[in-house]
């Protein structure tokens, strides 16, 4: 197990430094700079400014020494200030963190409570209306676009019904509502937003727990629980569940990064002030070390994310410690 | 083996009992036909590339002709699916938006394809230090949360169709290389590679040749089922505004117009996304029934 840790832990420092490296190379390639939003597109900045803002973030030596120099402030978790305002990016995504990491939790919580019990149910009667069922309505969701099944529930929930907030994630009034009211009114902002993250995950958990559980269920183990008389719960939940969870936790980290992605669009419809509003904000005011601070909170996130997933998957099974 | 005369040559022993002995693609093109989901899908793919081809015919009116006394107006006769916000036919937009999702979603399939072949084969070949350093490559843009990555890059060129169709493509070749990879690592073993080599077949051509055509059955699958990925992402892009820019339709940014008058306009809100969903739903019906017709092994 020592052997392994170790292992695994310099492939996440190398494949870390594999990002930084990547994305720096990545976001200066391609043409314009970041100071242009302030310089060309403001006829008033002399050459001479132009250049001294050019000094002032270091954008005028050589790319190597500026990757080194980002490196090294990254690695103390300086990752530099928004161009916009002049705020430390860290404190900017630290202070967006917690409603993103609430909405992602909470739809996460929502898809295992729901994707399980359909995933298995849909395993053991395969075949059987219940199955079909699930079956189309697992296509129907791997083709809804997010942003759309956003829209719809909108429309039905907020526009025909009234019954939900169209978008935000506190009313103009909460600073004046008692504490308990105050949290009501937060959840139900978070209605929607947790909704369509939920039902936009679902589809790909139930169907990869189906074939996961039809894949141990012929396995010989489940058979002999079946000869030596176990009943069917048994045999179901105890034997076969329990080894088809095993790759589950695996997908759960190589999905970060979708999770990620999708905040972008789902905080960007409700107006809700995470971290993929402000990536989508950074993109569009060209705010650039806003944009390379997240990419690389992103990409940290989703490599600890496989790191846990690989950690917590030789845990559960001793045979990927020994090959 | 007392008696060789009796033993039987090895290609009778393989061949299937049965009327005639088919093909690999016809056995394939068989089972596909007695799927009728993926015909279904099929079915819709082949809608929308027509609706798409023929967009100058169908549409009834010019996609871009604004009508100031026709703003927002609701689904009638004159127009089915209403208006938009610059009193513009909702339907025209939509039928000539097809082209538009098409175009970005077949060219960066096909840049991403391009790419991830290349790579695959390049890692299956040679196998060792290659291997190891391209396998660990994937592993890291695999790590890197694409859409941030799209809108980084996005953020610093400008966004129009080409740099759309070109960032999906670099960020989507992954899961082909690794693919087009596992293919190479067993059928470079085969026996009539190995005589191929043993002939003195250099190795590009043992490559491009020999390998790579018997590689490319999960290949057709990725690129299907990516072309349905990669609309999603187009019209994403376009719904956030740093996609296909106006006044150019695309399914993503008449729904931005959806959003923005949601309130007041439900139909510019539910007939773009109709168009978006049908079309996705259609190719990864496509691709799963090609994949269930090219492997049988893999259905479940």
């Amino acid at each position: 197990m020592v052997h392994f840790l170790f292992q695994r832990s310099w492939q996440f420092l190398i494949s870390l430094l594999g990002i930084t490296l990547l994305t720096f190379v990545l976001i200066h390639l391609a043409p314009g700079e970041p100071t242009d939003l302030q310089t060309t597109l403001n006829p008033k900045v002399s050459a001479q400014a132009r250049e001294n803002l050019r000094r002032l973030y270091g954008l005028d030596r050589p790319l190597p020494v500026q990757y080194l120099d980002w490196l090294r402030r990254f690695a103390t978790l300086d990752l530099g200030r928004s161009f916009v305002d002049g705020e430390p990016v860290s404190e900017k995504i630290w202070g967006r963190l917690p409603i993103t990491v609430t909405i992602n939790l909470l739809s996460l919580t929502v898809i295992v409570l729901i994707a399980f019990p359909i995933g298995i149910l849909s395993a053991t009667r395969q075949g059987s209306w219940f199955d079909k069922a699930t079956t189309l309505f697992v296509y129907v969701g791997f083709a809804l676009p997010s942003f759309w099944l956003a829209l719809l529930l909108m429309l039905l929930f907020s526009v025909s019904l009234g019954w939900l907030p169209l978008s935000g994630y506190q009313s103009l009034s909460a600073a004046q509502m008692a504490p308990l009211e105050r949290l009501i009114d937060w959840g139900r902002h978070l209605v929607l937003p947790v909704l369509t993250a939920s039902l936009i995950g679902l589809a790909g958990y139930s169907r990869y727990l189906r074939s996961e559980m039809l894949e141990v269920i012929r396995q010989d183990y489940i058979r002999t629980a079946r000869a030596k008389g176990l009943s069917e719960r048994q045999v179901v939940y105890k034997h076969a569940l329990r080894n088809a969870l095993i790759p589950i936790v695996t997908l759960m980290g190589l999905e970060l990064p979708a999770l990620i992605g999708g905040s972008v669009i789902i905080e960007t419809i409700f107006a809700i002030p995470g971290m993929g509003q402000l990536s989508y904000q950074a993109v569009l005011a060209r705010d650039y070390p806003v944009v390379m601070g997240l990419t690389m909170f992103g990409a940290v996130l989703t490599l600890a994310g496989n790191f846990l997933a690989d950690l917590s998957y030789a845990w559960i099974n001793p045979r990927v410690r020994l090959s | 083996m007392k008696n060789p005369v009796e033993v039987k040559a090895p290609e009778d022993v393989s061949r299937e009992p049965g009327p005639a002995r088919l093909s690999h693609k016809a056995l394939a093109w068989r089972r596909f036909k007695r799927n009728r989901v993926a015909l279904f899908g099929g079915l819709i793919v082949l809608a929308v590339t027509l609706v798409a081809l023929l967009a100058p015919i169908l549409a009834p009116y010019d996609p871009d002709g604004i009508n100031i006394e026709e703003i927002l107006s609701p689904p009638s006769v004159q127009h089915p699916f209403g208006t938009d916000p610059l009193g513009r036919d909702v339907l025209s937009r939509i039928i000539w938006g097809a082209r538009v999702s098409l175009w970005v979603g077949f060219a960066a399939v096909g840049i991403a394809i391009l790419i991830g072949m290349a790579v695959g084969a390049l890692a299956g070949f040679y196998a060792g230090a290659i291997d190891s350093f391209l396998m660990r490559l994937v592993d890291i843009m695999l790590a890197i949360p694409t859409f941030f990555l799209i809108l980084a890059v996005i953020a610093i060129l400008e966004p129009s169709i080409w740099n759309i169709m070109i960032v999906i493509g670099l960020t989507g070749w992954m899961g082909v290389a690794r693919l087009v990879r596992g293919q190479f690592l067993g059928v470079k073993e085969m026996d009539y590679v190995i005589a191929a080599r043993a002939l003195g077949a250099r190795d590009f051509r043992l490559i491009v040749r020999h390998i790579l055509p018997n590689s490319l059955s999960p290949v057709y699958v990725a690129a299907v089922l990516g072309v349905a990925g990669a609309i999603l992402t187009e019209s994403a892009l376009s719904f956030l505004g740093i996609g296909v820019q106006p006044p150019k339709a695309s399914w993503g940014s008449i729904l931005t117009a959806g959003k923005d008058n949601i309130e007041i306009a439900w139909w510019l809100s539910v007939f773009p996304g109709l168009a978006i969903f049908v079309t996705v739903l259609g190719y990864n019906l496509l691709g799963e029934g090609l994949r269930d017709a090219l492997d049988p092994r893999l259905k479940l």
